[in-house]
């Protein structure tokens, strides 16, 4: 195939998919073809999108491509959609991230860095699938480990969980005391 | 010194803290336990003349606080090991501050990034009539019981106290489940429910699928993200009927 109609295609395909297209997906519908080559494409349309103001970006999420509206155009997008901007509360957003660098995690081990409450804010996140249960831990009671899903990746537009910055990063632009770094887990899990 | 408003936004005893360290510009390292000790019971009073709910963790805090002062007061005779003990109990105490600031921190990393829904939008697109044959994976008991909410949602609560009989059981539903399904070929989830007339029968309904799953009588499938939820036969329903026949048996032989 040309390269000029290979790009098309695959823009097309982009265009549709409701949930983001990894390079294995992509290579699988388009048999025979290189996967240098479709990533190659990926960054072409990538800068493009950057480059010429359009209204949607070409995203690295959740392992794929997704394409997502431009930020600039939020608010239209929307008003469009009748809906209230997506909004987290504190509790929300230090649970959800204690969860993703520490995972997998118990209940009390989340209450014990939070030092409150979490069951009503594990609720919440379960029922909007940021987090899920993982399996068990092999302690006494035998508590559910949760850990991030895919949709908190896409949430958050982040590529992988190693694409969170480290905690020694975030660190590094406040005055807090140093202290020993952390890495988020490893994705691979 | 402190107003409501500020109150209200603490998210428990540690944040309380950090905010008070912040305010006397003091390192956590070299948190100065007597000081801070007296404000954070200072806020408290305030919180509870402001008619504020202190959650017990606040509570908890302040006699921890107290303790640690109150050691550090102790003469030096007080013997090395109780020393020891006032040292750790700080030391406990300034790791765990540390590790709520790291992670508060990164709490305001993630509400920075481009969230969906709020920065970026991506296209959903409607459930499609016939669905492929996809299975999805993650489809948990989770998602099976925020349906059943759904259900339930449709029924009254029921505030009457009179016993009523179970008009069916688990293990009849489950019979009635199977022949529905080899009638149909599959079902939607929720259609399993709309002839119960109670939340009770819906609660039985949902307990003899889930008994069926776990028998592996019936698969339970999502083809797509956020779609229809269906239900279909694992094994021509004759093996199915004897599989619960013979399940029955040895739930007695265990019971015995």
């Amino acid at each position: 195939m040309e390269r000029d109609s290979l790009r098309s295609v695959i823009e097309s395909l982009l265009f549709v998919a409701d949930s983001p297209l990894s390079l294995q997906r992509l290579s699988a519908v388009l048999e025979g073809i290189e996967r240098k080559e479709i990533l190659s494409i990926l960054r072409d349309l990538q800068a493009e999108y950057n480059a010429s103001g359009r209204g949607f970006r070409l995203g690295e999420v959740a392992g794929g491509y997704q394409m997502r509206s431009s930020k600039e155009n939020a608010e239209w997008v929307r008003k469009l959609q009748r809906a209230k901007p997506t909004r987290m509360s504190r509790a929300t957003l230090e649970t959800l991230s204690i969860i993703a660098y520490r995972q997998p995690m118990t209940r009390a081990e989340i209450e014990d860095v939070r030092g409150v409450d979490v069951d009503g804010v594990l609720t919440t996140l379960l029922e909007r699938r940021l987090i899920r249960i993982v399996g068990r831990k092999d302690v006494v009671g035998r508590p559910f480990l949760y850990g991030t899903t895919t949709e908190f990746l896409e949430m958050f537009n982040l590529k992988d969980l190693s694409d969170l910055p480290t905690l020694k990063e975030i660190e590094g632009t406040t005055v807090s005391e140093p202290s020993v770094g952390e890495t988020p887990p490893d994705s691979s899990k | 010194m402190t107003t409501k408003v500020q109150l209200e936004i603490f998210e428990g005893p540690l944040d309380l803290l950090l905010h008070l360290i912040k305010k006397n510009e003091v390192s956590i390292a070299d948190i100065p336990i007597a000081t801070i000790t007296e404000q954070y019971l200072a806020t408290l009073d305030l919180m509870q003349s402001l008619n504020l709910d202190v959650a017990g963790e606040f509570l908890v805090m302040a006699a921890t606080l107290v303790h640690i002062k109150s050691r550090m007061l102790l003469p030096d005779e007080a013997g090395e090991e109780e020393e020891e003990e006032e040292e750790d109990s700080r030391e406990e105490l300034i790791r765990r501050l540390l590790e709520y600031q790291r992670f508060k921190e990164a709490a305001g990393e993630l509400e920075r990034r481009e969230i969906l829904g709020r920065d970026a939008f991506v296209r959903v697109s409607e459930p499609a009539e016939d669905a492929g044959t996809v299975e999805v994976e993650t489809l948990s008991l989770f998602d099976l019981i925020s349906a059943l909410r759904q259900v339930l949602d449709r029924f009254p609560e029921e505030k009457f106290h009179e016993i009523t009989l179970e008009k069916v059981s688990v293990r009849e539903k489950m019979t009635l489940l199977l022949d529905e399904l080899h009638r149909l070929g599959q079902v939607v989830f929720q259609s399993l429910f709309e002839r119960a007339s109670s939340r009770i029968e819906v609660v039985v309904t949902f307990l003899a699928m889930l008994e069926l799953v776990r028998i592996r009588a019936v698969r339970v499938r999502q083809d797509q993200r956020l779609g229809p939820i269906v239900i279909e036969l694992a094994a021509p329903v004759e093996e199915l009927h004897s599989r619960i026949a013979e399940e029955e048996i040895e739930g007695e032989d265990r019971g015995a």
